[in-house]
C-alpha cells in the first residue's frame, strides 16, 4: 500500500477536537502547519498556541492516537515555533463554532464584537486572562452574562 | 570567549529569568486578592514557564551534555542560576508583585523584538514566540500599575513603596560582560546597554501616568546574571521549587 494522500490526513486531523475547546478541531485552530511524507514516514508539523499551554502535550497525544487509529505506522511530530501562531490562522468555520459554543471569536480590534449569548454589543472586559491561556474574560452589560473571549494575538 | 559558551550563558540567563519569576508569580495561585487576578497571575506564570522550557531546552542542546530543561531547573543550586536579582525578590503585596512584573515585562517587550531578528534562527524563533506573550503581559502589568498608582491613597502609597523597593534592582538589567560583547558582535543578541533609552522612556511614561515618583538614586545591586551574589531569597525559593526532585530523585509525572 502506498502513502495515504495528505489531503486525507488533513481531513482526519480536522476530526481531532481541541482538548480544551472540543467544538473546534486542531485544523480549525490553525496549529497544524504542515503534513507531508518523508519516504515512509508521515511528518506532521505542529505549532504551539502559547508556549506554556498545558494542552500542547495532550494535542500531540491526540494527533498520534488519531493517525495510528487510521493505520499510520510511521509518524513523526515536529514542533515549529516560527512563524509564531496567530489567531489569524483560526478558520472561519472555527470562529463560527466558537461563537455558537459561547466563546466570542478573536477580532482584530482587540475585543469581542458582540455577546455570544444575546448578541448585544454593550460589553466590558473583566480580566485580560480567562480559563485557559488563549482566552480573556468579558461580560455583557445587557444580558449580564459573563463569557470567554478568544484573545487576539 | 567562544561564541558557543557565550550563547549558553545567554540562554541560561533568559531561561532562568522566566523560570524564577514564573515560579514567584505562581506562588500567588490560590492567594490573589480576587479570582480574576488569581487566574491572570497563574496564566502569566504559565507563559513564563513555557518560555523557560524553550530557552533552557535550547541551552541544553548548546551544552550537549545530555541534560534536559528539567535537569537545569530542578538540579542546580543557587550559585548556578543566572537570573536577574529582580526576578527572585519576594512577592510582597499584590502591588509589589505587579510593579516587579511591569519592570520585567517592559524590559522583555523592548528586548524580545530585537532578539527575534537574531542571526541565530533558534533564538529568533523563541523570541518571536515569547514576544507575543510579553506584549500581552506588559499591557496588563502597565495598566495595573497605573490603576493602583493613580488609585486610592492607600494603593498609591503601596505602589510608591514597591517602586522604591524594586528600583535598585533595575540597573542590573543593563549590566554587560564579555558574553554580551561576543553575542552582539555575532548578531545573536543586541547589547543590553542599547536598550536603555527605550526602556526608561517606556517605564517613565507609565510611572508618570501612575502618578508615581521615579527615584533619583541610581545605585544598583548586581550579582544575579553573573551568579556571583544572589539575594538570600533565591535559596528559599529553590527549597520550594526543587523539593520534590530532591526528595524523590527522578520522579516524573
Amino acid at each position: 500500500m502506498g502513502n495515504v494522500a495528505t489531503s486525507q490526513v488533513w481531513e482526519w486531523l480536522d476530526q481531532v477536537p481541541d482538548p480544551e475547546i472540543p467544538v473546534i478541531s486542531l485544523v480549525d485552530l490553525g496549529i497544524i502547519r504542515d503534513v507531508g511524507w518523508q519516504e515512509e514516514t508521515l511528518v506532521v508539523t505542529v505549532t504551539p498556541t502559547y508556549s506554556g499551554c498545558p494542552a500542547t502535550s495532550i494535542i500531540n497525544m491526540d494527533i498520534e492516537a488519531a493517525l495510528r487509529g487510521h493505520g499510520i505506522e510511521k509518524l513523526e511530530l515536529k514542533r515549529q515555533l516560527s512563524p509564531a501562531w496567530t489567531t489569524d490562522w483560526l478558520s472561519e468555520k472555527g470562529a463560527q463554532k466558537l461563537e455558537v459554543y459561547g466563546i466570542a471569536p478573536p477580532q482584530a480590534a482587540g475585543g469581542p464584537s458582540r455577546c455570544p449569548h444575546c448578541g448585544d454589543n454593550d460589553l466590558e472586559k473583566i480580566s485580560q486572562f480567562g480559563s485557559t491561556p488563549c482566552k480573556a474574560h468579558w461580560r455583557c452589560k445587557s444580558c449580564l452574562e459573563p463569557f470567554d473571549y478568544f484573545k487576539c494575538i | 570567549m567562544e561564541l558557543n559558551d557565550a550563547l549558553e550563558r545567554f540562554l541560561l540567563r533568559m531561561g532562568d529569568n522566566t523560570l524564577i519569576l514564573g515560579h514567584r508569580v505562581s506562588e500567588w495561585c490560590g492567594h490573589a486578592p480576587v479570582l480574576e487576578e488569581d487566574i491572570a497571575l497563574a496564566n502569566t506564570a504559565l507563559d513564563m514557564i513555557g518560555q523557560t522550557q524553550l530557552w533552557l531546552g535550547l541551552a541544553c542542546e548548546v551544552q550537549d551534555k545530555g541534560k534536559s530543561a528539567d535537569d537545569l531547573a530542578f538540579l542546580r543550586d543557587a550559585w548556578d542560576f543566572r537570573n536577574l536579582l529582580l526576578c527572585e525578590l519576594p512577592n510582597g503585596d499584590f502591588g509589589r508583585t505587579m510593579m516587579r512584573q511591569f519592570l520585567f515585562d517592559a524590559w522583555q517587550s523592548v528586548y524580545l523584538p530585537r532578539l527575534s531578528k537574531s542571526s541565530n534562527e533558534r533564538v529568533a524563533a523563541i523570541a518571536e514566540k515569547a514576544n507575543k506573550e510579553a506584549t500581552y503581559h506588559v499591557e496588563r502589568s502597565g495598566e495595573t500599575v497605573v490603576g493602583l498608582g493613580d488609585g486610592t491613597e492607600e494603593s498609591h502609597k503601596r505602589m510608591q513603596q514597591a517602586l522604591d523597593y524594586l528600583w535598585p534592582y533595575v540597573g542590573e538589567i543593563f549590566d554587560t560582560d564579555q558574553a554580551d560583547d561576543v553575542l552582539a558582535e555575532a548578531g545573536v543578541a543586541v547589547h543590553p546597554s542599547t536598550l536603555k533609552d527605550e526602556y526608561f522612556e517606556l517605564i517613565n511614561r507609565v510611572l508618570v501616568d501612575a502618578t508615581l515618583t521615579v527615584p533619583e538614586d541610581t545605585f544598583a545591586h548586581h550579582g544575579g546574571r553573573t551568579g556571583a551574589r544572589h539575594t538570600e531569597h533565591l535559596g528559599h525559593l529553590l527549597t520550594q521549587m526543587q523539593w520534590l526532585q530532591r526528595v524523590y530523585p527522578g520522579a516524573s509525572w
